[in-house]
């Protein structure tokens, strides 16, 4: 099966075609969890492998899913105000384990004065309320692109 | 067999007529008239997919409408729990609030009392609603953020400073720590001296209602159910004024329900509280009287009205014939609104005091007790201290200016409405059966069949206004290329130090020798499911345990909760 990043060995072409595989999380201790039901569909709907890392995980059981299921892309959705934490939090757990990648996106209430920093720290997207889902999906399909570039490089 | 909601269900459906003269009417006046004009006539549905008809009649009364809809004050309560309704007392405004320090809170509730707001409403920050004191690793980010923070005794303290709390009523939302916050305001009334039969107010303390859509708890649901029942019955014999839930439609709704599921999961949940109550020992009219509900108030108008309508007919009903209620007060539903979170947009968010009035007028025609009106920034944020005014204002205004209160229940006998109210009903009934035939509402909980209802309703919901068949103006319709950011309330990471600050302050000043002995005796208590919690979970308050070690003792025993996997 395609989209292990280990079962790949030149034959990159079809790796870039294997469904995109996504981690949604919500690294805090946040329940409002329609958001995040919502983009699971849509996302399996549009041909993505999707998996949940339920609620109130923390951000390191964030990262070792992310591992573990070897996805390309992490959502981070929170509606709390503890992003500016609970983001940077996964960031710097990704990057004491070496890895860069995972691409990562964000969503929720974030205020604009927020997002440049979320963008600094290399969390894009930033999604606020009321975004079309086609905009969300095609943004991850060019962050998982990337990633996939980058990994066919590595590999 | 058809058990008891079936046989509800068939009496109303039964009830219905027909009008001839309607179907004519259509014939030859309505079609010819469209084909004429070149109106192309399409099927209309509301957030429930009931299909909505052009117009109703009085073909679409049931035959006996005129029990049904009954009069105000009076089984089945149709018309409203209070025969005067607004003629002898508005509504009570009571503003959710709460962010930062206990101190900021304080000050936003003197602020609210000032204009006029009536009864007091808390909000918790998130570690609060877990569990968690400020200074917990879980809590890093989120201290205050979404609502006051309460670590311990001495934060609800300060919120209450200078508030007299025998002259007026507090409601708090809280649930999984439900027991320990009703404690600390039990003990806060002792401390200055109020006896509990003075004090009132209302703890939502609806878990059911958290496993469906809030997702906040602590502990596996029978858990806390158990200090559910504690709170019930120590509250029925020693805090009389106390409404000990708020069984909560409210957040259902925000997670993406439809009207007829609101109403549904909610009353069901309602039914179950009912019964844990006779199953303790208590005798229905007891405690029911206290039992009050809190609902949402959405955009589509006549939904929500009927909505209100019908959760009233539909307790009345079944708290008389199911549970044999002999009390008028047991039967009457009385109800605490909030206008829709959900239906305020990011974008253009001035629009969100017309949609915020629409959903107040519905709550006010749906009569509604007590209102708390969404703030235009809640998007983006906590509520500035000027569209908190304006929120409250916007209820003044309907109540003092618009003439919606002059009259008794001003809608009752719409054709279109009391149809909306029976079908309301109908569906309602409907669920009921089904989950009965699951084996109840916890097995309907625990296997998560109402969260997959839920999610799957907000998600067709989310591809209609993708669609563009649902309008959302702003947000699909009439956008704005250039939007001016507006302000918003900052929360700093000042409130998080302050409160761990104030946190080890308590706990250098406590007795440690009490602390452990409370705990210690709570832990003991816990273990056996005949002891009443209440007195334990109080000395321990008393003796400044934080929420944290209280809540920790559950955990200990009891274990965590991971929820179904429902997608």
């Amino acid at each position: 099966m395609w989209g292990g990043r280990y079962s790949v060995s030149g034959k990159s072409q079809k790796y870039t075609e294997a469904p995109i595989k996504i981690l949604l999380a919500k690294p805090a201790i946040d329940g409002h969890d329609r958001g995040i039901f919502v983009l699971a569909k849509a996302f399996r709907d549009a041909g993505m492998d999707v998996i949940y890392a339920g609620l109130l995980p923390t951000p390191e059981e964030v990262v070792d899913t992310a591992i573990n299921e070897d996805v390309d892309v992490i959502a981070l959705s929170l509606l709390n105000g503890a992003h500016m934490t609970a983001f940077r939090n996964v960031m710097e757990i990704l990057k004491k384990r070496g890895v860069n990648d995972i691409a990562v996106v964000g969503g929720g209430i974030i205020p604009d004065e927020d997002k440049p920093a979320l963008e600094r720290m290399g969390i894009t997207g930033n999604f606020g309320p009321g975004t079309p889902l086609n905009i969300i999906i095609d943004h991850i399909k060019a962050r998982a692109r990337e990633i996939r570039k980058l990994r066919e490089n590595e590999y | 067999m058809d058990n008891f909601w079936d046989i509800k269900a068939r009496e109303i459906m039964q009830s219905f007529t027909e009008d001839k003269n309607y179907e004519k009417w259509k014939e030859t006046v309505l079609n010819p008239w469209n084909k004429k004009t070149g109106y192309k006539d399409k099927t209309m549905e509301n957030s429930s997919a009931m299909p909505v008809k052009e117009l109703y009649t009085a073909g679409d009364l049931p035959r006996d409408a005129s029990e049904r809809i009954g009069y105000p004050g009076e089984y089945p309560f149709t018309r409203g729990i209070y025969p005067n309704m607004y003629r002898g007392r508005n509504w009570t405004m009571r503003m959710f609030s709460g962010f930062g320090t206990p101190d900021d809170t304080n000050k936003r509730l003197k602020y609210l009392i000032e204009n006029g707001e009536t009864g007091l409403s808390i909000a918790f920050d998130m570690p609060t609603l877990y569990g968690y004191d400020c200074d917990s690793s879980r809590a890093e980010g989120e201290v205050g953020k979404c609502g006051v923070n309460v670590s311990s005794l001495y934060d609800m303290e300060r919120i209450f400073d200078g508030i007299d709390l025998s002259k007026v009523s507090t409601s708090m939302t809280i649930n999984a720590p439900a027991a320990i916050l009703t404690a600390m305001y039990f003990v806060l009334a002792e401390k200055k001296g109020i006896p509990l039969e003075k004090i009132s107010g209302t703890v939502q303390a609806d878990i059911l209602k958290e496993y469906i859509a809030q997702k906040e708890w602590m502990y596996p649901p029978e858990t806390h159910l158990r200090l559910i029942r504690d709170m019930l019955v120590y509250s029925t014999e020693h805090v009389p004024k106390w409404n000990y839930i708020s069984v909560s439609g409210y957040h259902i709704r925000e997670a993406g329900s439809s009207a007829v599921q609101e109403l549904a999961f909610t009353l069901a949940d309602g039914f179950y509280y009912i019964e844990m109550g006779i199953n303790a020992g208590l005798k229905v009219d007891d405690f029911a009287p206290r039992t009050s509900f809190f609902f949402n108030s959405s955009i589509n108008f006549f939904e929500e009205i009927a909505k209100f309508r019908a959760a009233r007919r539909i307790w009345a009903t079944v708290l008389k014939e199911k549970y044999h209620a002999k009390n008028p007060k047991s039967m009457a539903l009385k109800f605490h609104t909030q206008t829709s979170g959900y239906t305020l947009t990011w974008q253009q968010p001035l629009n969100n005091i017309v949609r915020t009035t629409i959903e107040a007028m519905a709550a006010v025609l749906g009569g509604t007790q007590s209102l708390h009106t969404n703030s235009y920034d809640e998007a983006w944020a906590l509520p500035t201290d000027d569209a908190v005014k304006v929120a409250l204002r916007t209820q003044q205004i309907i109540a003092e200016e618009t003439g919606i209160t002059d009259v008794i229940d001003p809608l009752g006998g719409s054709y279109y409405l009391e149809r909306l109210t029976c079908e309301m009903e109908i569906e309602a009934y409907k669920y009921f059966s089904e989950i009965e035939k699951m084996g109840g509402i916890l097995e309907a909980v625990k296997s998560g069949y109402l969260q997959k209802e839920i999610a799957d309703t907000s998600y067709k919901k989310q591809l209609k206004i993708e669609r563009g068949d649902d309008i959302i103006v702003g947000v699909n319709k009439y956008v704005d290329r250039d939007e001016k950011p507006i302000n918003t309330l900052k929360i700093t990471d000042v409130a998080e130090k302050g409160q761990i600050n104030s946190l080890e302050n308590v706990k250098k000043n406590r007795d440690q020798s009490k602390v452990s002995r409370s705990l210690e005796e709570l832990h003991k208590a816990m273990e056996d499911d005949r002891i009443n919690l209440m007195p334990y979970i109080m000395e321990c308050v008393r003796n400044y345990c934080t929420l944290e070690e209280i809540s920790n003792v559950g955990r200990e025993i009891f274990g965590e909760w991971k929820e179904p996997k429902i997608y």
